[in-house]
């Protein structure tokens, strides 16, 4: 038939055409548009990892800020509590210091006033004492003014010292 | 009176070929019916205008038309009497190269032309006169004179040379519409996915990743070659029309190419797979040998053949049913032909796409089959795990 009868012509120029054809298209079409797609394909990938790499990055340095934040708030509430310290430490020592110094100026004075106390006492007891001689001697010169008062006194002395 | 008859066939033709043309535009229409009656309308200016031109004709023969029309020709028939003349190229031992316009045999199937032999043409046929000038047949009617090698730029390698420039213009022009950031812009936005579908759906997963890169330009070519000759086919006037992708020679080629791209670079796996099929008793292996053999070329012949059917099928089917309405002589058959041709037309395109897409499929596949790397499982695989 007709129909499946291969013509030598058509097969000839089919072949001709068909390799010029494949010739042209892939130097003039399907190279420099696969690179194309194939460059954007890349692009696309690359830029896709870029922008995951970015937010990565956004991430780390937000959850850093969040830290350094975190570790500035602790270091302020760490010196504020250690400035208390400090302050509450300096207020008890200035008060201990006033109290010792209170005592001890207390001290002072009772040992002063228990010091002036004794003399004064002392003075007294001398005083005293003196007076106490004073009327002694003159007692005793008007009492042994006569001699047989002397004697008796004697001899009761001496009564005494036999008895014992 | 063979003038007119001839003639009248030329009418005809036109009108039918007026037919296909509209029926085309139709498919774009939703209006389906609206347009169908126009047709029927249409078709009854044509069917008069054929009698007009020779009422005294024979009676019409579809298959004549449809054969002229799904088969090579010298000249390329536009619209009435209205022909392209294409150049003839002929050589034979006893005139030498000859090269004469298709004109000089007067568009005419059956016609004689005086070059350096000469020249006489039957049923779209050149043959060499014999010393008296005539042709000689034999009981079958078959010319037996020296047919010279007919090299002629026919209907259908215009048709591949008009397909080839319009390829290399919207290809060349896809490849110029990228901007700096590799985007397609216009057509390239809208061919650049067809292209992406060849590499993603076809070349990669039949071929495989690393070695797709190196087949890709030959299947992408071979696709959108047969899909825009397909199309060129579908449309019924000039430059339309001829049955490029419907004609044996040209499915021949294009399969021989995609057989011998095989053959190359078909590694040693493939070819120990055809002779020495592993896995299988040695005694079997020969016999196995003699089919794989048979099969690398039944393949071939398969793509060849496919293509071929499909086209010309569709071809044949658009005409008959246009030949129907010669054969009933009535207006009033277009209106059961037409809507039949817009349905096979439609389908028509969805079948132009289909073939290019199956044979470059399969094209893909074979070369696949021809380059894949086995991990001998096997046959060496077991003599080493045991």
């Amino acid at each position: 038939m007709a129909l499946l009868t291969p013509s030598i012509g058509l097969i000839f120029w089919t072949t001709v055409s068909f390799l010029i054809l494949l010739f042209l298209l892939r130097k003039m079409a399907w190279k420099p548009i696969l690179t194309s797609v194939k460059e954007r394909e890349h692009r696309i990938t690359d830029a896709v990892m870029q922008a995951e790499k970015a937010r990565a990055e956004m991430a780390a340095l937000s959850a850093n800020n969040e830290r350094l934040l975190n570790e500035a708030r602790e270091e302020r509430a760490i010196i504020i509590k250690e400035a208390k310290a400090v302050g509450d430490k300096l207020i008890a020592d200035a008060k201990e210091k006033a109290g010792v110094e209170f005592n001890k100026k207390v001290a002072d004075a009772s040992r002063e006033i228990e010091n002036q106390k004794m003399a004064a006492l002392t003075e007294v007891k001398n005083y005293a004492g003196q007076m106490a001689l004073d009327i002694a001697e003159k007692v005793l010169k008007k009492e042994f003014s006569d001699r047989n008062k002397q004697e008796r006194y004697a001899s009761e002395l001496v009564d005494d010292l036999k008895l014992n | 009176m063979e003038n007119s008859f001839f003639h009248t066939r030329k009418v005809t033709i036109f009108a039918a070929e007026l037919r296909k043309r509209t029926s085309g535009f139709v498919m774009n229409n939703q209006n389906f019916s609206v347009f169908t009656l126009l047709l029927a309308v249409f078709s009854l200016v044509n069917i008069n205008t054929a009698k007009a031109g020779g009422s005294s004709d024979g009676p019409f023969d579809a298959k004549e038309m449809i054969m002229h029309h799904i088969q090579d020709s010298h000249d390329w028939h536009v619209a009435g009497d209205l022909s392209i003349p294409l150049p003839v190229i002929l050589y034979s031992k006893e005139a030498g190269f000859d090269f004469f316009m298709s004109s000089e045999f007067h568009h005419d199937d059956n016609a004689e032309v005086l070059a350096k032999g000469t020249y006489l043409k039957q049923h779209g046929h050149i043959y060499l006169a014999d010393e008296k000038g005539e042709l000689e047949f034999d009981e079958a009617g078959h010319a037996t004179n020296v047919a010279p090698l007919d090299f002629s730029i026919t209907r259908n390698v215009a048709s591949i040379f008009i397909t080839i420039i319009i390829l290399v213009a919207l290809f060349s022009a896809v490849a110029r519409s990228y901007d700096s950031n590799g985007v397609a812009r216009g057509i390239g936005s809208f061919l650049e996915p067809l292209v992406i579908f060849v590499r993603d759906e076809i070349a990669i997963p039949n071929i495989g990743e690393k070695k797709y890169a190196k087949f890709l330009p030959y299947l992408l070519t071979v696709f959108f070659f047969i899909w825009v000759a397909n199309l060129l086919g579908l449309v019924p006037f000039f430059p339309g029309g001829s049955n490029v992708t419907g004609n044996i020679s040209v499915t021949f080629v294009l399969a021989i190419i995609t057989y011998l791209i095989t053959t190359v670079s078909g590694n040693k796996d493939y070819w120990m797979h055809i002779f020495w099929m592993p896995g299988v008793p040695v005694a079997i292996r020969p016999i196995l040998a003699v089919i794989e053999l048979i099969g690398t070329l039944t393949k071939p012949f398969a793509l060849m053949m496919r293509l071929f059917a499909n086209i010309a099928a569709g071809h044949i089917l658009v005409l008959a049913l246009i030949a129907l309405i010669f054969m009933f002589k009535t207006y009033f058959m277009s209106a059961v032909s037409i809507p039949f041709v817009v349905f096979m037309s439609m389908l028509e395109l969805l079948v132009a796409a289909l073939q290019a897409y199956i044979f470059t499929l399969l094209s893909a596949l074979f070369i696949g089959m021809a380059v894949a790397e086995h991990d001998h499982g096997h046959e060496h695989g077991h003599e080493a795990h045991h």
